[in-house]
């Protein structure tokens, strides 16, 4: 490896870093500067005393977890009955799940609204517990690509199909494969799918402000345009939920490479 | 002076000398093999003399002249991998192409020297293709075509045979040496597995921790080896503890008999080696010691039969050549075997 | 028990019933996947009452409308280009430059976080480095005495918002290219060295060739990425830079463009635009997989 080669290498990557660690640094810095003349946390308490922050977030990370719930009990059935039955189809279901990462979700919401308002055949935004119930639905998709693919990545690692066999030949029936052998042995996978899924919830912004619900991400675009110093701090809030969803993701990864490596 | 030189070649990695003072000396159009277990140092001698790895200290001379500070495109030197490196994206022709295209050779050169190497390999049909579409032993061919197109002044081949099936890798034995003598280009050859080198050499290195322990003909390695570590590594050994009696005509106690070796030995016991087809069952003219033994196990391999026979409490093995009048003896069976005295190799003391 | 028979009427009973497996996802799909984008596309192609028209796709053509469309694919085609090459040369850097291997890890975990830290917070934290107030541009101005400003540089332009997409588009090739560099073989490099190339001829004739599919499909996914962002744009800009997403999103929100159909125009402008940068994405990549089947 010549010197050149390795001059540019670490110039490349500094010049990467430097890219990215100064917005982080400018947000923090920023978020701290809301006393006059000294650093302090005055934004951050601001912040989380806010009642609407409590609820937006609240209604966030619940909309989260209803999201995860439903994303699994969606995807690793079809991920793994695609596998094990319906292998042709697998090109298929895969276009299709990678769909929601070329329509814009601005346009899919758009959809939506058209479709299931009031004087339609599914009246979802008729009620704030049907919009709830649609933005989900929606977020779902948004989350699909990723999820499916975490999931059926999941799979490939393992013999569905003589695990299959094998639990049924043990009289086991097909909510007991799933739910004993399938699902524990792609735990990783769908782990790594549902932080994610809890990361894109958490800050999403278009559905839900389109649909008008009172979720996070609207809470922070409006308080954005209101004031100077809690939005830096919010932000900051909201990378390190991002950064955890990451860490636990690699440190499910990891338990997992501990657990599987005496083969 | 030899063609392609190696002197004094050495190489570490941090703390770990992988090459100690290797020196070589390789005829034009000799067909050379570094033969060693993995880990040997002979895979590192290789990509020295390709330039992949920077010698710590040592020269390396082709033609006489000092390549150590050329790049490896500038070495004129054609290697063939064990993974056969094609590149996936170009076709069989293109592949061959590829080393005449960067010399800027001009296309009509380049189609006939690629037309030409696809029959010396014999897939002149096949130029059109695509690597994923060849069997392993076809890939293979046209790796080598494709290092041989360029006219390298050394052939390198790394274990070119490992990733083979057993069938194809001897049939692309024998073409491959056929074309090496052919076009008579010097090659160097790594591998681990002793039947390869004593098949297809004209000598053959036998490596062990980064030195060369012995540099000889494939006869003389099988026959002579210089070392335990040849004896045991190259060609199956059956091992006899005996106990010298005089030091200085090899005279010595196997088991129940006496023999003698007819060159001087050390005092106290020594492991003797035989070959299996050093031994013969029955008597035979020439063979001036017997043993006794029981056969143990019958292996029929068509041709060969390889049979062992314990004695004294440790297995022999030996080899009969299959006869259409008269089966192998059974397990269990009591055998009188035969050796030559002077064919046993002294392996060690105790 | 017969098996011939039995098998038989399994056939026939089991076709059904393996749609049955999947038919939650269909369903699911077909209604807020498919449905929804159909919905829109039929509707752009309807006026008020329900008729075919052409109208609203003619209306595209107005007003504002030509300009956003415009400079959307602008900023698109721009952070996808640039985070395709910044993003390939930190991946190469990393993979094939030598850096230490402790790197790797947390770059990977880094991008994995930054390429998920968009939308709105991603807005507030550009803001407070490169806005008016922010960290470098007080610190170019107050140390250095550069004024950004009056360099022409304003984060709610066009260069502004595409710095601010590279947060997530770098990083994002970053994840993607990984596998494919790692997936480039030692012995390809060193077979064309040891052939006479030198490293642009290898990187020219090899490396690049076997990279274009996955360049390629990055870069459309970017394009895609950054063509449909609203959040950032929104939250950075408010709606003082007319790109499609803003204009779609106002649009919903208020009618502004006084013709409910028009948005379905609109929004079908959108799909159409990013459908057409993956068909050739696509089209593309079948043509430079050949060796691949």
């Amino acid at each position: 490896m010549s010197l050149w080669t390795r001059l540019t290498a670490w110039l490349a990557l500094i010049f990467g870093l430097t890219y990215f660690l100064l917005p982080l640094i400018g947000m923090a810095e920023f978020s701290l500067k809301m006393r006059r003349g000294v650093y302090s946390l005055d934004a951050y308490a601001k912040v989380l005393g806010d009642p609407r922050f409590q609820e937006t977030f609240t209604y966030s990370v619940v909309m989260a977890l209803f999201t995860i719930a439903f994303g699994v009990l969606l995807v690793v059935p079809t991920a793994y009955w695609v596998r094990l039955k319906m292998p042709w189809a697998r090109p298929y279901v895969e276009f299709v799940t990678l769909l929601p990462l070329v329509i814009p979700a601005i346009v899919i919401v758009f959809g939506y609204i058209r479709l299931y308002n009031t004087s339609s055949w599914l009246p979802l935004t008729g009620t704030a517990m049907g919009t709830n119930v649609l933005l989900m639905f929606g977020y779902a998709t948004l989350a699909l690509p990723y999820m499916y693919r975490a999931v059926d990545t999941g799979l490939r690692t393992i013999d569905v199909a003589t695990l299959t066999e094998a639990a049924q030949s043990l009289g086991a029936g097909w909510i007991t494969v799933l739910g004993r052998v399938i699902l524990p042995n792609v735990l990783v996978a769908v782990l790594s799918g549902a932080f994610l899924t809890f990361a894109i919830v958490i800050g999403e912004f278009t559905m839900a402000a389109l649909l008008n619900r009172p979720a996070f991400g609207p809470y922070l675009q409006v308080l954005g345009a209101n004031r100077a110093y809690e939005p830096a701090a919010l932000s900051v809030i909201a990378f390190a939920i991002t950064w955890a969803c990451m860490g636990l993701i690699q440190l499910a990864t990891h338990l997992s490479k501990h657990t599987k490596a005496p083969r | 002076m030899s063609f392609l030189t190696i002197e004094h070649l050495e190489k570490s990695f941090g703390a770990n000398r992988v090459v100690k003072d290797f020196n070589l000396g390789i005829e034009k159009g000799e067909f050379v093999s570094l033969l060693g277990p993995s880990g040997c140092g002979k895979t590192t001698v290789l990509r020295m003399v390709a330039g992949f790895e920077t010698p710590s200290t040592g020269r390396i001379a082709i033609g006489g002249k000092d390549v150590v500070d050329l790049r490896p495109n500038q070495r004129n030197i054609g290697m063939v991998f064990q993974s056969y490196a094609l590149f996936p994206n170009l076709t069989v022709a293109d592949n061959i192409g590829f080393g005449l295209k960067v010399a800027g050779k001009p296309r009509a050169e380049r189609t006939a020297r690629v037309q030409e190497m696809l029959k010396l390999i014999g897939l002149s049909e096949l130029g059109d293709r695509y690597p994923f579409q060849l069997s392993g032993g076809q890939q293979q061919r046209v790796a080598l075509a494709r290092a041989l197109a360029p006219s390298p002044h050394v052939l390198l081949l790394d274990e070119p045979l490992s990733a083979l099936d057993a069938k194809v890798r001897v049939s692309l034995r024998n073409e491959i040496r056929a074309i090496q003598k052919k076009l008579g280009i010097t090659t160097i050859f790594v591998t681990h597995d002793q039947e390869e080198a004593l098949s297809m050499s004209d000598r053959i290195v036998v490596m062990h921790g980064g030195i060369a322990e012995q540099v000889g003909t494939p006869f003389e390695v099988y026959n002579r080896p210089a070392t335990k570590f040849v004896a045991n590594f190259v060609g199956m050994l059956n091992t006899l503890s005996a106990e010298v009696i005089d030091a200085a005509t090899g005279r010595v106690r196997i088991g129940g008999t006496e023999a003698t070796l007819r060159r001087p030995l050390p005092e106290g016991k020594v492991m003797l080696a035989a070959r299996p087809e050093m031994i013969s069952l029955g008597l035979q003219p020439g063979r001036d010691t017997v043993l006794d033994g029981t056969i143990t196990s019958v292996d029929f391999f068509g041709s060969v039969i390889r049979l062992r026979a314990r004695v004294d409490g440790s297995d022999l093995a030996f080899d009969m050549f299959n006869t259409t009048e008269e089966p192998p003896p059974a397990p269990g069976t009591d055998v009188r075997l035969s050796l030559l005295a002077s064919d046993l190799l002294l392996i060690g003391e105790n | 028990m017969q098996p011939e028979q039995g098998t038989r009427r399994g056939a026939l009973r089991r076709l059904p019933l393996v749609w049955v497996g999947i038919a939650p996802f269909v369903l699911f799909v077909t209604l807020f996947l498919i449905l929804p984008t159909l919905k829109i596309v039929i509707g752009a192609f309807q006026a008020g009452d329900g008729s075919f028209t052409l109208q609203n796709i003619r209306d595209l053509a107005t007003g504002s409308i030509p300009a956003a469309f415009w400079i959307s694919i602008k900023i698109s085609v721009a952070s996808a280009l640039l985070g395709c090459a910044i993003g390939f040369a930190m991946a190469a850097a990393m993979i094939l430059g030598g850096l230490p291997a402790a790197i790797r890890g947390p770059l990977l975990t880094f991008s994995g976080v930054a390429s998920n830290f968009a939308g709105v917070p991603l807005a507030f934290a550009f803001l407070a480095t490169l806005g008016p107030l922010g960290l470098v541009t007080v610190f170019l101005r107050t140390q250095l005495g550069i004024d950004l400003r009056a360099l022409g540089f304003n984060i709610l332009s066009f260069w502004g918002l595409t710095i601010t997409y590279l947060f997530f588009q770098i990083p994002l090739m970053i994840l993607i290219i990984t596998p494919a560099l790692d997936g480039l073989k030692r012995e390809w490099r060193e077979a064309a060295s040891v052939l006479g190339a030198t490293g642009p001829q290898y990187w020219r004739m090899v490396a690049l060739p076997i990279l274009f599919p996955s360049l390629l499909g990055t870069f459309a996914l970017l394009f895609a990425n950054a063509f449909g962002a609203v959040a950032t744009a929104i939250a950075l800009t408010g709606s003082s830079l007319n790109i499609v997403p803003i204009l779609l999103f106002a649009q919903i929100r208020g009618d502004v463009l006084g013709n409910p159909n028009l948005g379905f125009a609109l929004a079908f402008g959108m799909i159409v635009i990013t459908g057409i940068a993956n068909t050739i994405y696509i089209w593309l990549r079948a043509r430079s997989e050949r060796w691949l089947k």
